[in-house]
């Protein structure tokens, strides 16, 4: 399931609000519009991380819940406990916001990960380990290149998605998405689990290079 | 401490990062992530992936009152934050001993372990062998993961410091012997019971548990 261009233009630029500013990408030349960087989700979880502002976070909702709710389907969710998902992670984006560092991730990267652990979770009745979290020096200003930087990569990133073939793709929400041993991967596509395996990391690879020819232009 | 030379593998970080991996091993590449820069900047980058995925879905319509009880919820306490790292052992180790130090039982010629978690899908141990002493030799039914969290070990694949992983599989027939610069502390996950080629008759592993 490929969304073609028109339809996901308003997940790469979703609407602004007002009083959040958005820097305008260098090299608009070589990036479009929909490339600016950070993107527009990632300034809302500054807002609510600095601010605790729910104008923000309500934009936020608007935009990752229906999204979240699809992911959870995907991953093998009735409706009604997507529904009550997407709640606990939205709660927990709201209560852990305090430790998103936009030099490290893009908020749906980091979004994704909150909902990852809230499946794994509910899954095994046993929260998932959690690494350290790396602590910023005392005081240290934000790094607006490295966030520039980063977004930009994204932006990268989302291209070269967009380029995989639709079984390339396929593969990868399902490893993504669905809570799916290989094996079963296997059998639901007919496809050998050597052949499964081949798929994500071509498509992984095909990303990270992708990703590395921008680092060493 | 020397810098980490043994990391992590792709297609385990991508089961990591997907949430593919059974709990045992989870914590094992978790706490190296904790460690390890290089391999937490490649499971940052990864969840960039889940990130773009997640945010190309075509969404699904929420229940007209979700925003409502989402605001009404906000309010409430927020939940109590997971259990941090302490001394050696980083978060992920600490959140599976509950926030407390290890009970070592010993095994025998000085080695001594703590299981954090034993059950059909593998099992989940911290591992203590005093300097210059060796864990019996062993193979493999599967997969075994060991993070060192203090000393260093060696045997047929190198040495590994504090950091390192050591990934070994079915083929794996090895004899892991602590350095002599101190006691060797590591985290080992396995999904199978091993199987141990001497010192410790095969009738005695069900006792040992390993």
């Amino acid at each position: 399931m490929m969304p073609d261009d028109r339809s996901n233009q308003d997940v790469i630029a979703p609407p602004r609000t007002g009083g959040v500013a958005r820097p305008a990408g260098k090299e608009s030349g070589i990036l479009h519009d929909d490339q600016a960087s950070p993107s527009q989700a990632t300034l809302w979880l500054i807002a609510v991380r600095d601010a605790r502002d729910r104008a923000a976070f309500l934009q936020l909702f608007d935009h990752f819940g229906p999204r979240l709710k699809a992911m959870l389907i995907r991953g093998g969710l009735r409706d009604g406990s997507a529904e009550d998902v997407v709640q606990d992670v939205m709660l927990a984006v709201w209560h852990k916001a305090a430790q998103f560092d936009p030099h490290r991730a893009e908020a749906s990267a980091w979004i994704y990960r909150i909902a990852r652990n809230r499946r794994i979770d509910l899954a095994r009745r046993k929260p998932p380990p959690e690494p350290d979290p790396l602590a910023e020096p005392e005081g240290a200003e934000p790094d607006a290149p490295q966030i520039l930087a980063l977004g930009q990569e994204a932006s990268l990133l989302r291209r070269a998605l967009a380029a995989l073939s639709p079984d390339q793709a396929r593969v990868l929400e399902q490893a993504y998405f669905e809570d799916l041993p290989h094996s079963r991967i296997s059998e639901m596509t007919g496809l050998p689990l050597g052949t499964i395996k081949s798929r994500i990391r071509l498509g992984l690879e095909r990303l990270r290079r992708d990703l590395k020819d921008l680092r060493q232009p | 401490m020397t810098a980490i030379t043994h990391h992590i593998s792709d297609d385990l970080l991508d089961a990591h990062v997907t949430g593919n991996l059974p709990h045992a091993f989870s914590v094992v590449v978790a706490a190296h992530l904790s460690l390890c820069d290089a391999c937490r900047a490649r499971a940052e980058a990864a969840e960039m992936l889940g990130g773009a995925l997640l945010d190309r879905l075509t969404p699904t319509a929420l229940r007209d009152d979700a925003q409502e009880r989402l605001l009404a919820a906000l309010d409430g306490p927020a939940p109590p934050a997971p259990i941090a790292g302490s001394g050696i052992f980083p978060a992920p180790v600490m959140q599976a001993l509950g926030g407390q130090p290890p009970k070592w039982r010993m095994l025998g010629g000085g080695i001594r372990q703590q299981i954090l978690l034993a059950d059909r899908a593998g099992s989940l141990r911290l591992l203590y062998i005093p300097p210059g002493r060796a864990v019996p030799e062993h193979s493999h039914g599967g997969l075994e993961l060991t993070l060192v969290l203090q000393g260093s070990f060696s045997d047929s694949e190198g040495r590994f410091g504090v950091g390192d992983v050591e990934t070994a599989g079915d083929e794996t027939d090895h004899q892991p012997m602590a350095g002599t610069d101190g006691p060797c502390i590591c985290l080992a996950a396995t999904d199978a019971p091993l199987r141990f080629r001497a010192m410790i008759p095969r009738l005695l592993q069900p006792l040992f548990r390993i």
